[in-house]
């Protein structure tokens, strides 16, 4: 309570100093920094992002972009709280299964053309439209909008999507079922308006920057595909006078070792850590060198179906294995990023989620090896029967490694005979998803910021669900979860069944582990999804 | 020679056809497809977008069709992967950049790798003839995967002199390292090949003659050894122009250049089958037009060659 009085007055009276006194003064009207004179911001992607197209971007890269070119409903704040965006707010009627969202006045296109609830309508049906085949149409279907389902699967026409246009300014959604974390749902970019007229003007290359019209803090002024992309500030934007940075830029720098390079000539304001590199930098470099968590999990998967070994069948052989596993080598010597050990599948960060004591998590590595070696000589594994499988992972050295000292593990401690096998991606998704495996690497960044973005997983049907893990009682917890006002206790009790039944092996959580030069103002470390934006950051001046 | 020409560029036809139809099937047969992912989609929007890129139909027909839009449309098919651009598109973007490090290299490489050849034969078993021998053993040994990580770290990293990497329409403090990177095997090749050539050549009877009539050392070189010792050059310049355009892949990637090699390698890890395709068809009819102007220039060189 104390901290929203706080916050609601910092941003009362940010607004009266902005309207007193002009950003080009030079200093930061909330904090009083001194600003640079040049309010670029340069950072590294690893690869050509997908598309730019709200309802076709599928990857992380590409939707930090979109991010910033359009603006959906509700955006996050620094520490990942929802706060109004195109809409000032919403209300729920009392089944909490219709939700009515008023849209700013002010907001504009970058053409100068309001937005409306129209182009909102538009754009959730263009995104379950089975003409579009959106890569992302499932995640409307994951927001219960009523007949997303059947729309994607052609069965319905896509004039029956539960969304409507009551008028210019007001957006009425309607789910088939009650969901808690839907408004948190609408700051993912599948959600982002589309300009209509645009996208019918120009069809596939409406994204293209000489094209391009969107309704976020920044507009598409540049696009060297595999080399730069370049975001400048939208002068229509309706928040635009409290918008600190010019202009961003997003350089396509494949090798990460050649970021780091180019980031300490200073070129870059931003570039990801490579694995095992942050100690030393953070030694160097304390100031600029950042370790936070993220909403990512590190895991393998046993394979469980009728084509993976039948020693996976047994509980006691996987749990085994899992106890077995020194987490803290991996984190400390192999990663050595600051990334939690990870005992549950859902990271500890997320929103909600109340960690179960899982017994694991409070042994010693001493006693769970100890167990560890009771439990496999129970399933009848030892030295004169010892277990052997093979472990596949997709080609990257950071995986290697970890597989390795995993691997090493099991086989000092128990006596298991492990063959490992990288893969490239393709092949690795295509053997992985066809149950060709015995153990299989995973890792998976949550969508939203709610425990179910994980642990939907591990539901039986999922199409995530590689290992084929299928327990009804986790279903239906899950399925229970989607409605319930209050579903920590639910994914509470999941987890303990799966620290139970050990379908997979958590190994650790993700860090975000960045150069990012000091310069960089207001970066938000407490946003576990990592969802900035660029009209939220700001240049020092040196 | 005209006809010699049009002979050779009907058979690059079948040659460049087979090519095609030999990487279609393979990039088939590799497991995953474009739209393999992590989350596998459902069923019926898998099946939404394959009809949309024609992946629902048989291979033969999926060939046929892709070969029907090459030679009546020039249309190379749209991308898998980024829905605003088609492979015509890719390659328009990313060819001239390509081309452009590659000639530059391949200008670098030629021009110092004969210079120094030649040098070190004229002055041969002496000092100018050892450092010459010595550079271009030591630029052999640095391939470019070599060269980019010493250049970057020298001149970005320690000296601040040049940017690590891009583009920037081509500017040339951009240009700097890629080029020597690419260039610098080839130079140390091309200077060895040209010195043993001069060295044969200038021990060969009509070198003996034109220095017993008395003409200057630098005549003799200029109009009689010169043409003879570059025959074997040329024969490797046309593989090394070859090299350079596609050997670039690394280059592309190492120096985030927007080239063409990090959307060939990219496609075929995405599996962007058009994409691959339309790329492997470009280096292929390359090579076929670079062989025949090396074979065209033999007869330039070696008056006895006749088409």
């Amino acid at each position: 309570m104390n901290k929203i009085i706080r916050t609601s007055l910092a941003g009362l009276l940010s607004s009266t100093i902005i309207t007193g006194a002009a950003i080009a003064a030079g200093t930061h009207p909330e904090t009083g920094e001194a600003l640079a004179d040049d309010q670029t911001f340069t950072y590294r992607i690893l690869d050509e992002h997908s598309s730019v197209d709200p309802q076709v971007v599928e990857d992380v890269t590409g939707a930090e972009i979109v991010r910033d070119l359009f603006e959906g409903l509700m955006n996050q704040d620094e520490d990942g709280n929802l706060v109004p965006g195109a809409a000032t707010g919403f209300t729920v009627n009392d089944s909490k299964d219709v939700y009515t969202f008023t849209l700013r006045d002010e907001a504009k296109w970058s053409n100068g053309d309001p937005v409306t609830a129209g182009d909102f309508v538009y754009a959730w049906k263009r995104a379950v439209n089975p003409e579009l085949s959106s890569p992302y149409a499932w995640f409307m279907e994951l927001m219960s909008i009523e007949n997303a389902a059947s729309i994607i699967a052609g069965e319905k026409p896509v004039d029956e999507l539960g969304v409507k246009a009551i008028d210019d300014k007001t957006l009425e959604v309607r789910l088939s079922a009650p969901l808690p974390y839907f408004p948190q749902m609408t700051t993912h970019s599948t959600t982002f308006p589309a300009p209509q007229k645009v996208i019918e003007e120009f069809g596939d290359s409406w994204t293209k920057p000489e094209n391009i019209v969107s309704n976020g803090a920044y507009v598409l002024t540049e696009h060297l595909p595999q080399e730069r992309s370049v975001r400048e500030r939208n002068e229509m934007y309706w928040d635009n006078d409290n918008t600190i940075i010019d202009k961003v830029v997003a350089l396509v720098i494949n090798d990460e070792n050649v970021a780091l390079t180019r980031y300490m000539a200073g070129e870059l304001d931003r570039t990801e850590i490579p694995a095992g590199q942050y100690p030393r930098l953070n030694q160097e470099h304390p100031e600029e060198a950042l370790s936070f968590p993220r909403l990512c999990n590190y895991y393998y998967t046993f394979n469980v179906s009728d084509s993976g070994p039948e020693a996976f069948k047994d509980p006691n052989v996987r749990q085994a294995l899992s106890l077995a596993v020194d987490r803290a080598i991996i984190t400390e010597k192999v990663k050595a990023g600051g990334e939690p050990q990870a005992f549950t599948f859902v990271p500890e960060a997320t929103a909600g989620f109340a960690v179960p004591a899982v017994e694991m998590a409070s042994m010693s590595q001493a006693e769970r090896d100890e167990l560890a070696k009771e439990l496999l000589a129970e399933a009848g594994y030892g030295p004169d029967n010892p277990l052997s499988f093979e472990m596949v992972y997709n080609t990257d050295e950071a995986h290697k490694k970890i597989a390795v000292a995993v691997s090493q593990m099991w086989k000092q401690k128990l006596g298991v005979q492990v063959e490992l096998a990288n893969m490239e991606w393709k092949v690795f998704l295509e053997e992985r998803g066809n149950q060709n495996f015995d153990l299989a690497r995973g890792a998976w960044c949550g969508d939203y910021n709610e425990a179910s973005t994980f642990l939907d997983l591990l539901q039986s049907d999922s199409g995530y669900n590689d290992g084929k893990y299928n327990n009804t009682r986790v279903d239906e917890l899950l399925a229970e979860a989607k409605t319930s006002n209050d579903p920590a206790p639910l994914y509470t009790e999941v987890e303990r069944i799966i620290a139970q039944e050990t379908p997979v092996i958590p190994i650790y959580h993700y860090a975000g582990v960045y150069m990012m030069d000091s310069d960089v103002g207001n970066w938000p470390v407490n946003n576990v999804e990592q969802n900035w934006y660029s009209k939220n950051l700001y240049k020092l001046a040196e | 020679m005209l006809a010699y020409s049009l002979r050779r560029l009907l058979v690059a036809i079948p040659t460049i056809l087979l090519l095609i139809v030999a990487c279609f099937f393979l990039m088939h047969v590799a497991p995953g497809g474009p739209f393999t992912s992590e989350r596998a989609l459902p069923p019926q929007v898998l099946a939404n977008i394959e009809a949309r890129y024609g992946l629902d139909q048989p291979l033969w027909k999926q060939l046929w069709d892709y070969l029907y839009n090459i030679v009546v449309h020039f249309d190379f098919g749209p991308s898998f992967k980024f829905k605003d651009r088609d492979v015509n598109d890719i390659i328009a973007q990313g060819f001239p950049i390509s081309l452009t490090y590659g000639s530059l290299s391949f200008l670098l490489a030629t021009a110092v790798g004969v210079s120094l050849g030649i040098a070190a034969a004229i002055k041969h078993n002496s000092w100018i003839d050892y450092i010459a021998v010595g550079l271009g053993i030591a630029a052999q040994a640095l391939p470019n995967f070599i060269m980019g990580p010493i250049l970057i770290l020298t001149f970005t990293l320690w000296l601040g002199w040049l940017p690590g990497g891009g583009w920037n329409g081509g500017q040339w403090q951009y240009l700097i390292m890629p080029v020597i990177a690419l260039a610098t095997s080839y130079m140390g090749s091309i200077a060895r090949i040209t010195r043993s050539s001069m060295l044969e050549v200038l021990n060969s009877n009509f070198i003996r003659t034109a220095r017993a009539k008395g003409l200057p050392t630098r005549t003799v070189i200029w109009r009689h050894a010169l043409k003879p010792t570059l025959l074997p050059v040329v024969s490797y310049l046309g593989p090394v122009f070859v090299y350079v355009l596609t050997g670039s892949v690394f280059v592309d990637i190492y120096f985030s250049t927007g080239g063409l090699g990090q959307a060939y390698v990219g496609s075929a890890l995405s599996r962007d089958y058009a994409v691959l395709l339309g790329v492997t068809i470009l280096y292929g009819a390359l090579t076929v037009v670079v062989n025949l102007l090396t074979d065209l220039a033999y007869a330039w060189f070696d008056p006895k060659i006749r088409y």
